[in-house]
């Protein structure tokens, strides 16, 4: 694999504009005082109870997730040619969506192959005919960008069902406002803080009726969820009410909420929720997370769901290699941010190169999350490339391959001192029936261990602050 | 609000007032147990420890009669224990569940009171305690309870959330305070032999000392220690913030917030009302005279029944 592109100073030492001030900064404060102020911030998260849940692990059921305290820099150039790329990629995810459950263009035009639609977990023939307020299905889009070089942004992932994250996102700005104000100073860094605002007048603008304020919650699955954090604070952040199942109930369709005061009516629901435990009554029957009767109050047009049920039909990796064509094909326009080069193994050719190729490549399944059940070729060794070569055989619908894409990397206070180490960057896109917002920036996760290409929180990553400059 | 937050705010302010009441139970029967013999008498203090904390059935289940109950066996079940669902270990587990539940009705300070002291419990070893780690154990619980309760005076809003968490620590509290006299009223009725021994100023010192008042008593009264004395403090006077009748002049008055909040009466508020005119206008004499162990059990039962009603009419 090729050197990495370090988003601070090029090979020949040469510092990149934007990062000019932070890199004499560093290189001013000792390392010690650093050290500190990066336990100092630990602390912080840890009082607050900034935690998330691995699951399948006892004992550490609450975890931090490391925080990097040097800030990632984009320029207001490269955050401009994002942001419009990713307006143009979340609208061509609701418009191939509202196809998939109505007129089905894309695949009477021989696009997108049938069976990735029909033969989907994630697709909920409930939805077919089923009209959603604005014809918007993804109201929070959270899209993970890959960086390769000064000028290449590549979509890695679109996540279109409950993408998570925005909660350190805003934290991290919180702290690194609380433990380096000096460095704010110093640079014009676009706020992040409206994000707030933003999702609330979005959740509002998705209103199935109209004439009074609406009644927004956060659908919760609870305290034992990984992302439980996030959900109180988003709920704290919008000053909603975070709701359980079992404080809804539906009556004649329509959908209440268990007051002290009485039941009182629900519009919208931010469900945090995936689709199958939504609603025991019409989807798996032993969910106790959901609310019986919600599915019927939601296609009587009683209640609107974000995101709406049935996104994840858009939102594999499969139907990820389509990308493209489903821009061309809906808007007429080329991509602005493309794909990570793709081999789909249900594809013979495609399987046939994967197989003959499996050291250099990263293969992952169609439906995981999380950094699960993934091979990264380069790092693996012969016998974990066999066992997979075996699971690949047996079912390869099941998987996609990519290159082993030189992920950028940018400053990272790590033991022994300020190194290089690997990042993503997931943006959440927020789509109202008004217009569409994005706050600058978004999460930026970084792999930790020297080398590593895996950002997830699940398998050790961390995260850091995002600074995009105003100017 | 939502009925789960209001119950959740209940429980959590309920189980950091229980947490509270557990570590004043097992400092005056330490205290009592190192009294020398002559003074505290043949009685087992350990075992009078778990009676008060309403724990006796769970307790004899596991360790044998209570006339036999040994400190370490006292301290460890209602400190530690996790087969004891109201161990003061148990009640911070709780209560910090209560707290993650509805963290977006708690000001940052009470959470992080809550959390701070969840981590905390975690540094005190899971064996035995020596005496000087048991106080400090203590001191931290009692230190907890009083920064909780400071948080939630100092940062919270007035509105229901407030008061539904007072209300839960001011029944969780009177229903400490019944239950300390329940099982010591023998020691407070007049026609006790010896009256005015050692044995008996120890006994009442204790039950002072129990809810934190043996120097309130000598403010109040400006007189010796007299168990009629000593229960009109805890039954009837308004000044002491644990007495029966303090506690039911806040419980009437935030549910009454409640309710004119609501723009609704129900049977919460007639029930805390009635209650607070039976601790209202009396002397004790009249209560002795009724019987002082009638009087405090149709408390305890009265108590639990409003309990009840602000669960039926508000928290489910």
């Amino acid at each position: 694999m090729r050197q990495a592109f370090d988003e601070m100073s090029s090979t020949d030492g040469h510092v990149r504009p934007a990062y000019e001030t932070l890199k004499q900064w560093l290189g001013g404060v000792p390392q010690d005082v650093l050290n500190h102020r990066r336990k100092e911030a630990e602390y912080i998260f840890r009082r607050i109870g900034i935690t998330f849940a691995v699951y399948g692990e006892q004992n550490a059921q609450e975890r931090l997730i490391p925080f990097d305290i040097v800030p990632r820099i984009l320029t207001k150039d490269e955050w401009g040619r994002l942001s419009t790329g990713l307006e143009q990629r979340v609208k061509a995810l609701n418009m191939y969506i509202r196809d998939v459950y109505s007129k089905r263009e894309i695949l009477k035009a021989g696009i997108v192959p049938e069976d990735l639609v029909y033969k989907n977990p994630a697709f909920r023939p409930e939805m077919n005919g089923q009209r959603v307020p604005h014809d918007l299905y993804v109201h929070i889009a959270g899209i993970d960008i890959v960086r390769t070089d000064p000028d290449t942004f590549y979509v890695l992932e679109d996540n279109a069902r409950t993408p998570s994250g925005v909660s350190y996102m805003l934290e991290n700005r919180e702290i690194m406002l609380r433990l380096f104000p000096e460095l704010f100073s110093m640079h014009k860094v676009a706020p992040v803080e409206n994000y707030a605002d933003d999702l609330l007048a979005t959740l509002r603008s998705l209103s199935p009726q109209s004439g009074h304020e609406p009644n927004v919650v956060i659908l919760t699955p609870g305290i034992y969820n990984s992302a439980y954090y996030e959900h109180s604070f988003l709920a704290d952040k919008l000053g909603v009410d975070l709701v359980e199942g079992r404080d809804l109930f539906v009556k004649d369709g329509i959908v209440f909420m268990r007051t002290t005061e009485g039941p009182k009516r629900v519009d919208v629901i931010y469900r945090r929720l995936d689709d199958d435990f939504l609603d025991p009554l019409a989807f798996r029957p032993d969910s106790v997370l959901g609310v019986p009767g919600l599915m019927s109050a939601y296609q009587a047009g009683n209640v609107t769901l974000t995101n709406a049920v049935g996104t994840g039909v858009a939102d594999d990796k499969a139907v990820y290699s389509y990308m493209p064509d489903i821009i061309r094909f809906y808007l007429g326009e080329e991509p602005l941010l493309p794909n990570v080069p793709t081999w789909r193994c249900r594809e013979a050719d495609h399987l046939k190169y994967v197989l003959e190729h499996l050291p250099e490549l990263v293969v992952k399944e169609v439906h995981g999350s999380g950094g699960y059940g993934m091979l990264v070729g380069p790092t693996a060794d012969k016998a974990q490339i066999e066992k997979f070569r075996e699971k690949l055989i047996a079912d390869p619908a099941n998987f996609i391959a990519q290159p082993t894409l030189a992920l950028s990397t940018c400053p990272t206070l790590v033991e022994k001192g300020i190194a290089p180490r690997h990042v993503d960057l997931r943006p959440f896109i927020l789509s109202g029936s008004d217009k569409v917002r994005i706050v600058p920036g978004g999460l930026t996760r970084v792999a930790m261990k020297e080398g590593s290409l895996v950002v997830n929180s699940s398998q050790g990553g961390g995260t850091k602050d995002t600074w995009v400059l105003d100017a | 609000m939502l009925s789960r937050t209001a119950d959740n705010l209940y429980w959590l302010s309920r189980y950091v007032e229980r947490a509270d009441c557990l570590a004043r139970i097992l400092d005056v029967s330490q205290r009592l147990a190192y009294t020398p013999v002559t003074y505290g008498g043949s009685t087992n203090e350990w075992g009078s420890a778990v009676l008060t904390a309403g724990v006796a059935d769970l307790f004899t289940e596991r360790y044998g009669p209570l006339e036999e109950a040994k400190e370490e066996q006292v301290v460890s079940f209602l400190a530690f224990e996790a087969e004891n669902p109201s161990s003061i270990r148990n009640c911070f587990e709780v209560a910090r569940t209560n707290a993650r539940s509805v963290r977006t009705a708690l000001t940052s300070e009470m959470w992080e009171v809550i959390n701070t002291a969840w981590i905390e419990l975690r540094n005190f070893p899971n064996r035995a305690l020596t005496r000087d780690e048991l106080s400090r154990f203590l001191a931290f619980v009692k230190e907890t309870s009083l920064r909780f309760d400071g948080a939630t005076f100092r940062t919270m809003l007035r509105n229901d959330a407030y008061w539904f968490s007072r209300c839960g620590a001011q029944l969780e509290r009177s229903d400490n305070t019944a239950r300390i006299l329940d099982v010591k009223y023998h020691v407070l009725l007049p026609e006790k032999e010896h009256v005015g021994g050692p044995l008996d100023y120890f006994q009442w010192a204790s039950i002072l000392r129990s809810v934190s008042a043996l120097t309130a008593f000598h403010w109040v009264y400006r007189d010796s220690v007299k168990p009629w004395l000593v229960a009109d403090l805890l039954i009837l006077n308004r000044q002491m913030p644990r007495s029966l009748a303090a506690c039911y002049d806040n419980l009437a008055r935030n549910l009454d917030d409640i309710a004119s909040a609501y723009g609704r009466q129900g049977p919460s508020q007639r029930l805390a009302r009635s209650m607070l005119a039976r601790l209202t206008n009396r002397n004790i004499e009249d209560i002795f005279q009724t019987g002082l162990h009638e009087f405090i059990s149709g408390f305890i039962s009265d108590n639990n029944k409003l309990g009840a009603e602000i669960k039926e009419q508000y928290l489910t």
